[in-house]
């Protein structure tokens, strides 16, 4: 009896503690989700200073989502510009991490590389995205140093050009994200048991095998994760493009992500379409995780058994 | 399992709760909106320009008492000075704070960047209603490209409620009171500056190639599209670019329409004339006359600022002249004095501040003796002339000082101010519309497209028509 009086007094601790995440979940977080999905059945917006709404227009928003908007366009350009950037990302950072978690390479001012290469992430992304507006406009120091070494003729105009406003981009969030991918993937590595390592030497491993049938299956948890973590930032891709293009998506919209439409629409405080492409948004990134997680769900059951 | 539950169940209430809080919530939030939708005047597109109704009354405000605080929201320094300057009995406090008399004033400055200004008092207005007596707007100021998204509405008040006559505002130029005539025509605001646009000229390029940098000689050679184009093709040849960017010669075509950007019935619709500039841009920017596709402001814009740039030719008002060419950096063309004016081919404006008074100032009195003396009062206008630059709104005052020794170092001791005079009476701005200001960002941006070879023209004009429907869903196409 004494027993269960003690139990439930430490539940009642238990909730007392969950009350501040609680308030913040549902205040900041839960609230906003339903008055989104709210929003989206409505008609709701500004022209001029006149408030026109709300009125109920059920899935209208939707329908004109996909029938007017370039949401599929959009879409693509986002999934391109998030592949061209993560791809590179994943490579150096499983190199850098294996680099420095192999011991046998004694690498010097380990702790000085790896600050380094996390700092690109430090800097804002619009102050990112700024300086490379100014690096690579056409009367900038990229062009100028270009023409100077006799490379092009006439000053390229990156900003003008789909495949190189797409690489920039990739490249800024590459640049960016790189860092801290390698340090998570350091992480895993660091983890794994040194024993296996050695036996696969004793073993005679070579180096190559060691990475591939050692190190890259006991990394996957962590690999998905950074996949499905670097998925949804690249879903919400925003900041970016919005600044290196001036908003614009240029050239010939090529360059507009979902969440630049999304703010497009919020011009004219048009709360039912920005409502019903926030919802679509946030099935696509429900979705695409679910994949992820399920393919490697059931690949851990078959590396179980 | 019994805590289970519980918890389960305490889960669920709390969601419940939330969810039934918010509808409650926002239930009374939507009723309000329709309400205001409902209120506020609606903003028809007129398909005939307002006429001033001479005949309205004007209300006396001398017996009212006036607030403490004047509120004034504005995006830049510019109206500050220009108070500070010319205004008498103002004293500033700080950078964000003076004093008349007893009243304080407070700024609220937000720069127009990303719509932050208009964003900033629109929310403000929409609260008007309901604000303090000192929180209220007294006075705000607006552009010519979004004038009318505030001159139709309730928010704004006429000038004769305030106690100004329209007879005591017969200097002013006539198109200043146009734009702001609502459509039952009251006046809606006033203007101490005009902005009648010219073109101006790289004297030493004018010399090189035309022989002479005469603004009768430069006029001759691009007295009308054809022979500016022809002029064009001759300042290649020389290494002069005619103009820095596409859209510098935008703003002659776009005020020389015939149908507005939005009709009546809230269509989208391109004028002929604009799709004249796009054309003839495409033609000049492909031969290498033009250039750059950038937007205005950008660094290949500005770079025609310095004679390393090779750029014949600007369009703009006084403003641009004096304020936005780097006539304070050293090597400047405009620090040089090198700089010349002629008409051009064709008449425009470009910019221009109104004052307006907002419906709900306390301060009427103040906000009407400000409107006097910056937008009537000679001797205050000319001085704002001779420390300024500015081309002001008082045409027997212009008049006067065209005809008199007033030169200007930008441009070599020349005095623009009988062409600037002659552009401001001819200026017409029936074709304007509530939403000019998005369509003439849009119309350009897309147009980039069809400049650089992206797009044809078809997909960048239906990529103008997405952008425009995002942006004010009220249009179509």
């Amino acid at each position: 009896m004494k027993k269960k009086k003690s139990v439930v007094s430490y539940n009642k601790w238990g909730y007392i503690f969950l009350i501040p995440f609680a308030v913040v979940f549902v205040i900041f977080q839960l609230i906003p989700l339903v008055n989104t999905i709210k929003n989206s059945f409505f008609e709701h917006y500004r022209d001029g200073l006149t408030i026109i709404g709300p009125n109920w227009v059920g899935l209208k928003n939707y329908g004109k989502l996909f029938s007017e908007g370039n949401i599929l366009k959009y879409f693509k350009n986002t999934m391109i510009m998030w592949i061209m950037g993560f791809v590179p990302q994943i490579i150096i950072s499983l190199l850098f991490a294996a680099w420095f978690s192999d011991p046998s390479l004694r690498l010097k001012c380990q702790r000085f590389f790896k600050t380094v290469i996390y700092l690109p992430n430090l800097i804002m992304a619009s102050a990112f995205s700024m300086l490379f507006f100014t690096l690579f406009s056409t009367v900038g120091p990229v062009n100028d140093i270009l023409i100077k070494l006799g490379i092009i003729k006439e000053a390229y105009d990156f900003m003008a050009h789909t495949g190189s406003v797409r690489t920039l981009v990739a490249l800024m969030n590459c640049l960016m994200w790189f860092g801290n991918t390698t340090i998570l993937l350091l992480a895993g590595m660091m983890g794994i048991d040194t024993a296996l390592f050695e036996a696969a030497e004793v073993d005679g491993a070579t180096a190559n095998q060691v990475f591939w049938k050692i190190t890259l299956p006991i990394l996957k948890p962590i690999l998905i994760y950074v996949m499905v973590t670097s998925l949804i930032g690249g879903l919400q891709m925003f900041d970016v493009p919005q600044i290196l293009t001036d908003g614009k998506g240029s050239p010939n919209n090529s360059a507009t992500t979902l969440i630049m439409c999304l703010n497009n629409h919020l011009y004219s405080k048009n709360y039912g379409m920005g409502g019903a492409l926030s919802v679509i948004l946030f099935f696509i990134t429900g979705v695409l995780s679910i994949i992820v997680f399920k393919f490697s769900g059931n690949e851990d059951k078959y590396g179980k058994a | 399992m019994k805590k289970r539950l519980l918890a389960l169940s305490m889960a669920m209430i709390m969601a419940a709760g939330t969810l039934a809080g918010c509808t409650g919530d926002t239930a009374p939030a939507s009723t309000t909106g329709g309400d205001e939708g409902g209120s506020t005047t609606t903003e028809a597109t007129p398909t005939e320009k307002p006429v001033l109704d001479e005949n309205v009354e004007v209300v006396d405000v001398s017996e009212e008492v006036e607030g403490k605080v004047l509120n004034i929201y504005c995006w830049n320094e510019e109206f500050k000075s220009r108070l500070t300057d010319h205004y008498p009995g103002y004293t500033e406090v700080d950078a964000t704070h003076g004093k008349i008399g007893d009243i304080d004033v407070v700024w609220n400055i937000t720069p127009s960047d990303d719509n932050a200004y208009q964003n900033n008092l629109d929310e403000t207005l929409l609260k008007q209603d309901s604000a303090a007596a000192d929180d209220k707007i007294d006075l705000f100021l607006v552009e010519a490209d979004y004038a009318l998204k505030y001159v139709d509405t309730d928010y704004t008040m006429p000038v004769t409620d305030l106690g100004i006559s329209l007879s005591e505002l017969s200097t002013q130029y006539k198109y200043t009171q146009d734009v702001m005539t609502s459509s039952d025509g009251k006046l809606k605001g006033v203007s101490w500056q005009g902005c009648p646009g010219v073109l101006i000229y790289n004297r030493e390029a004018a010399k090189t190639v035309l022989g002479s940098d005469e603004p009768a000689d430069v006029q001759a050679a691009v007295k009308d599209w054809d022979t500016y184009k022809a002029t064009a093709a001759d300042m290649k040849k020389a290494g002069y670019y005619m103009t820095a960017t596409v859209n510098d010669t935008y703003r002659t075509f776009s005020n020389n329409v015939s149908v507005p950007w939005v009709s009546a019935d809230k269509k989208v619709q391109v004028d002929d004339n604009i799709k004249r500039w796009v054309d003839d841009s495409k033609e000049m920017y492909d031969a290498g006359e033009i250039k750059s596709t950038e937007n205005l402001w950008g660094d290949a814009w500005s770079s025609g600022f310095y004679p390393d740039g090779k750029v014949f030719c600007y369009f703009g008002p006084a403003w641009l002249i004096n304020f936005c060419m780097a006539a304070d950096t050293d090597g400047s063309i405009a620090n040089q004095g090198g700089w010349g004016a002629t008409e051009g081919p064709q008449g425009f404006f470009w910019g221009g501040t109104w004052i307006c008074a907002a419906n709900g100032t306390d301060n009427k009195a103040t906000v009407a003796d400000i409107m006097r003396k910056l937008t009537v009062d000679k001797d205050i206008m000319v001085d704002i002339v001779k420390k300024d630059d500015d081309f002001v709104n008082n045409q027997p005052a212009m008049e006067e000082l065209a005809a008199s020794d007033y030169t200007s170092a930008v441009f070599g001791g020349q005095n623009p101010l009988g062409m600037f005079a002659a552009g401001a009476k001819n200026i017409s701005l029936d074709k304007i519309s509530a939403y000019d200001q998005g369509c003439n960002e849009e119309f350009q941006n897309a147009m980039k497209d069809y400049f650089d070879g992206n797009a044809d023209y078809d997909t960048a004009l239906n990529k103008f028509y997405d952008a425009i429907t995002t942006k004010y869903p009220a249009l179509s196409k």
